[in-house]
C-alpha cells in the first residue's frame, strides 16, 4: 500500500504550549542523545491535536529531536496509525477487519459505513464529518466484531449499534464505548465462570471505559488540556536522595533530573544573562563537531555556529549564566541542561566520548 | 480446573479496585524488597526451576533466556524491555492484565530488571490501546508517588525507572529486534541476529525483551514458589496461562487457566461450548494467527499446551489465542483474510516475504472463488515453503504456515471448489 504525504499541506504546524509541554516530557523518558526515540508519539500527539499528520508537522517533530526530515517521515509513513491525509471532522473509524473479527461479521460493519459514510475508504463523506477504513487486528478479539472511533473501542458491535453511533456522533454525542452488548469487559457473557470468589462488587465501567467517560475525549481534537501533565519519573529523582547509582556510562541521569525537571516546566529563573565569548570563525584547526553531543542535531549545530559557537572547549566553559544567555538565544529552551551539554564538551573537549560519538564511530 | 486462589490475575476483568490499593489487597507488592534481598542468582534460579516458557508465542524458557545476560556490566546499561504490542490476530490477554491488573506488570518489571541487572525498562505498547496505555500510565504514576519506582524502588536498595511508550499499528513491531528499532526511533524492520539482543539491543546495549504475561507472573512465582507454578501442566508445560477465546463459541472470553487443559474442557467451561455444538465444529486456529489451523474432529481432545499441540498436531500453543470456526465458515477465506494481514504487515526489508505475501494472497484471493488450477494448490503450496525460512524474521514463517495448513486440512474442499467453478456445478462438500 503506498502511503505519501497528501498533495494539499498546510501551511505551518505547532503544538499548542500543552502539547509542546507534554512533548518535552515525554523526551526525558530516554537517554541523552537518543531523542529520536520519542518521535512516534510526538508524531502521534501531532495527528491528536490535527487529526491527521501532515507535512509541517512532520518537520516541526524532526526539528524538535534534531532528526533529519527524512528519517521522521519514514517513520510517519511506515506506520499505519499515522494518517496522512485528512479524515472527517468529527470521527474517523477504524473497523477491524481481520479473521477473529470477520467470523464474527465484521464485513456487516463495514457494509454500514460504505452506505452511511462513503463508498471507498479514507473518503471523508460529503457532509465532511466522517471517514473510515478496515483496519488490522485491533486485539480485542474475544469482544469480537470491534472498531476503534477515535481514542476509544466499541465493541461487541451489531451493524444495527453501528449505525445508531454513527448518527449520535453526527448529532453532537458520543456514545459510552466499550462492549455494546451490556458486557463488562472479556468475560463470559454469560456471567463469571472465574473469579467468583473474589466478587468485591465492581465499579461502574471497565478500566477503558472509565476513562473515557471521565475525560469525555473520544473524539476530541487533544490539545493538552485534558490532562494534568504528569512526570512522575523526574520528580522521584528530584525528591530522592539525587544521586544515581546505575551504571550508566551512557546516561549519567542524576545530575540531569532536576534541570530536566525544569524544562518541562520552564520556570522563569532568576540567573541573570551574560554573553559569553564568541568566535567569528572557527580557529586555525578548523571547527569541532558539534553534533557530537547528544542533543545537538545539524540544526542546532548550525544555529551555534552562527552565535560564534565552534568548538567543545567553548561550550565547556559556560557558566550558569552564560548557559542562560544562550538558553535565550536557542529554539530549545532548556535543552542545554537536560541534555547536559557543557558535562559531554568538556569530556569531548578532553578526547573522550559520548554515547552520540561513540555510535558515530561504529556507524 | 484451577481454583480461584490459583489464579495470578485475579482482576483480570477489572470488576475490583484497580488502583495501588486494591492491588495490594489482594497481595501484589508483598515483600517485594526481600524477593529482591535473595539476590540475582537465586531469582534466576527459581524462574528456571518454575518452567515458565514464554508467553509471547515462541515458549523460550524465561530464566534461560535471563541467564543470557552479562553477569557484569562492561560500562553499558543493561535494559528490560516489555513487549507489550500485542497484535497477533486472535490475541487480546495483555491488554486485560495490562488495563485491569497492571500492578503484576510493574512489580514483574521491577523484579525481573534487578534481576538482569537493568536500572532502565520500558514497556512497548501497541499504540492502539490507547486507554490500556492511560491505564497502565496511570499505576506507574502510582507507583512512582508511593516510591516502588524510582530511587530505591520499593524499599530494595535498586534503583529502577519504568518507561512507557507505544508504537503506531505495525504488527512487525512484535519482533523482538524490529521492536527495538522502533523503540530507537527508527521503522520496524527486524535486525539480523547475532548479535542477540542479550549481547547488543536497545542503543547497543546488552537488553533482553519479554513479553507481558511472561513478566506479570514473575512476582507470584517468587512469593508462592517454583514449585506451585509448575504444579500445574505437563511435564515442561508449567503453569497457569491466560487464554483468549474468540470466534464461534457461545460466551468468547478471556481466562486464566492451568496449562494443559484440554480443549473441550477450556471451551464447555468458560465459553459455552461450540456455536451449533461440537458435531458444528470445523477448524481451529489453537494459537494465534501464525499457526496452522487443526480440523475440529482432531481438536476435541487436544491437550492445550506447547508439546501437544506442536508434536502431536503439528500446530502450536503460540500465544493461546484460540480462534474457533464452526461450519458456517468458509475455511478458505478465513485463510485468505490472514494471508491479506500478513501482505499488509509484510515490513518490505526481505524479498521473499515481501513477494512472497502478496503472491501468496492473490493466489488464495483466487482459491477462494475457486478460479484455479488444482496443480496450483502445489505450487502455492512450495512456494509458502519458498517463503518460510529465508527470511530475517518469522513474519515470512508465521505467513506460509497458515497456508500449509489449511492445504494439509482442507485440500479437499479446496479442490473440490475449482472443480465446481469449472463444471459450474456445486462441489460434494459445497452442497452441504
Amino acid at each position: 500500500m503506498l502511503r505519501r504525504l497528501h498533495l494539499e499541506q498546510p501551511e505551518s504546524f505547532a503544538f499548542t504550549p500543552e502539547n509542546r509541554a507534554w512533548a518535552e516530557a515525554q523526551i526525558t523518558k530516554y537517554p541523552e542523545g537518543r531523542q529520536a526515540s520519542a518521535v512516534i508519539p510526538l508524531l502521534w500527539r501531532a495527528q491528536e491535536q490535527e487529526g491527521w499528520l501532515s507535512k509541517p508537522a512532520i518537520e516541526h517533530v524532526a526539528d524538535m529531536l534534531g532528526m533529519d526530515y527524512i528519517r521522521a517521515l519514514e517513520v510517519a509513513s511506515f506506520y499505519f496509525m499515522f494518517q496522512l491525509q485528512p479524515v472527517g471532522s468529527v470521527a474517523h473509524f477504524q473497523v477491524c477487519g481481520t479473521t477473529p473479527c470477520m467470523l464474527c461479521g465484521s464485513e456487516a460493519l463495514v457494509e454500514v459505513l460504505q452506505e452511511k459514510v462513503a463508498a471507498n475508504p479514507h473518503e471523508v463523506s460529503e457532509d465532511g464529518k466522517f471517514s473510515w477504513e478496515e483496519v488490522e487486528c485491533l486485539g480485542a478479539c474475544a469482544n469480537a466484531p470491534m472498531a476503534q472511533i477515535g481514542k476509544d473501542y466499541y465493541e461487541d458491535l451489531s451493524p444495527e449499534r453501528l449505525s445508531e453511533i454513527i448518527d449520535a456522533l453526527g448529532a453532537g454525542e458520543v456514545p459510552v464505548p466499550g462492549p455494546q452488548s451490556g458486557r463488562y469487559a472479556s468475560e463470559p457473557a454469560s456471567g463469571l465462570t472465574s473469579l467468583s470468589a473474589f466478587e468485591s462488587g465492581r465499579t461502574q465501567y471497565n478500566a477503558s471505559v472509565a476513562r473515557a467517560v471521565e475525560l469525555g475525549e473520544t473524539v476530541k481534537r487533544i490539545d493538552g488540556s485534558e490532562e494534568p501533565l504528569r512526570t512522575p519519573w523526574l520528580d522521584a529523582w528530584a525528591r530522592g536522595k539525587g544521586v544515581k547509582t546505575a551504571n550508566t556510562s551512557e546516561a549519567p541521569k542524576a545530575p540531569a533530573s532536576k534541570p530536566r525537571a525544569e524544562a518541562v516546566a520552564p520556570a522563569e529563573t532568576a540567573v541573570a544573562e551574560k554573553a559569553p565569548e564568541t568566535l567569528s570563525a572557527p580557529r586555525a584547526g578548523g571547527a569541532d563537531d558539534l553534533k557530537k553531543i547528544g542533543g545537538v542535531g545539524p540544526k542546532l549545530e548550525g544555529l551555534l555556529n552562527e552565535m560564534g559557537f565552534w568548538h567543545f572547549d567553548q561550550i565547556a566553559k559556560w557558566t550558569e549564566a552564560e548557559v542562560a544567555w544562550v538558553d535565550a538565544r536557542l529554539k530549545f529552551k532548556g535543552r542545554i541542561a537536560r541534555d547536559n551539554w557543557i558535562e559531554q564538551a568538556r569530556r569531548l573537549a578532553d578526547g573522550g566520548e559520548t554515547g552520540v560519538s561513540r555510535d558515530k564511530k561504529e556507524e | 480446573m484451577l481454583k480461584d486462589e490459583d489464579r495470578i490475575f485475579t482482576n483480570l476483568y477489572g470488576m475490583h479496585e484497580r488502583s495501588l490499593a486494591g492491588a495490594k489487597a489482594r497481595g501484589h507488592w508483598d515483600g517485594t524488597a526481600g524477593i529482591i534481598a535473595r539476590g540475582r542468582d537465586a531469582i534466576v534460579d527459581e524462574m528456571k526451576a518454575s518452567g515458565l516458557r514464554g508467553r509471547g508465542g515462541a515458549g523460550f524458557p524465561t530464566g534461560l533466556k535471563w541467564s543470557f545476560m552479562p553477569k557484569e556490566s562492561d560500562g553499558r546499561p543493561a535494559y528490560l524491555v516489555v513487549n507489550a504490542d500485542e497484535s497477533e490476530p486472535g490475541t487480546c490477554k495483555d491488554r486485560e492484565i495490562m488495563r485491569h491488573d497492571p500492578h503484576t506488570l510493574i512489580e514483574g518489571c521491577l523484579i525481573a530488571s534487578f534481576a538482569m541487572n537493568a536500572h532502565t525498562c520500558y514497556i512497548y505498547i501497541r499504540g492502539e490501546y490507547i486507554r490500556e496505555r492511560e491505564a497502565l500510565q496511570a499505576a506507574i504514576d502510582e507507583c512512582y508517588d508511593a516510591g516502588l519506582l524510582g530511587p530505591n524502588a520499593a524499599g530494595s536498595g535498586w534503583d529502577f525507572d519504568l518507561y512507557l511508550h507505544h508504537g503506531a499499528g505495525a504488527y512487525i513491531c512484535g519482533e523482538e529486534t524490529a521492536l527495538l528499532e522502533s523503540l530507537e526511533g527508527k521503522k520496524g524492520m527486524p535486525r539480523m541476529k547475532p548479535p542477540f539482543p542479550a549481547g547488543a539491543g536497545l542503543y547497543g546495549c546488552p537488553t533482553t525483551v519479554n513479553n507481558v504475561e511472561s513478566i506479570a507472573v514473575v512476582p507470584t512465582i517468587l512469593r508462592r514458589g517454583a514449585e506451585w507454578f509448575s504444579g500445574f501442566g505437563r511435564q515442561n508445560n508449567a503453569g497457569t496461562k491466560v487464554f483468549a477465546i474468540s470466534g464461534h463459541v457461545n460466551t468468547p472470553c478471556v481466562v486464566e487457566e492451568a496449562m494443559s487443559i484440554s480443549f473441550e474442557e477450556l471451551i464447555e467451561r468458560h465459553c459455552g461450548g461450540i456455536r451449533g455444538g461440537w458435531d458444528n465444529l470445523l477448524a481451529v486456529i489453537p494459537g494465534g494467527a501464525s499457526v496452522p489451523c487443526v480440523r475440529g474432529e482432531n481438536m476435541r481432545d487436544a491437550i492445550m499446551d506447547f508439546d501437544h499441540l506442536q508434536k502431536e498436531l503439528r500446530s502450536g500453543l503460540g500465544t493461546a489465542a484460540v480462534i474457533v470456526m464452526d461450519k458456517s465458515t468458509d475455511p478458505i477465506k478465513a485463510i485468505w483474510r490472514l494471508a491479506k494481514f500478513y501482505k499488509h504487515e509484510s515490513c518490505g526489508q526481505c524479498t521473499p516475504c515481501r513477494e512472497g505475501t502478496g503472491w501468496m494472497m492473490r493466489v488464495m484471493e483466487r482459491l477462494v472463488k475457486g478460479e484455479a488450477e488444482i496443480e496450483e494448490i502445489d505450487m502455492l503450496f512450495d512456494v509458502s515453503k519458498q517463503v518460510e525460512g529465508h527470511t530475517i524474521c518469522a513474519l515470512g514463517d508465521a505467513a506460509a504456515w497458515p497456508i500449509q495448513g489449511l492445504i494439509r486440512n482442507f485440500r479437499e474442499e479446496i479442490e473440490d471448489r475449482i472443480k465446481a467453478q469449472k463444471s459450474g456445478r456445486m462441489g460434494a462438500m459445497a452442497a452441504e
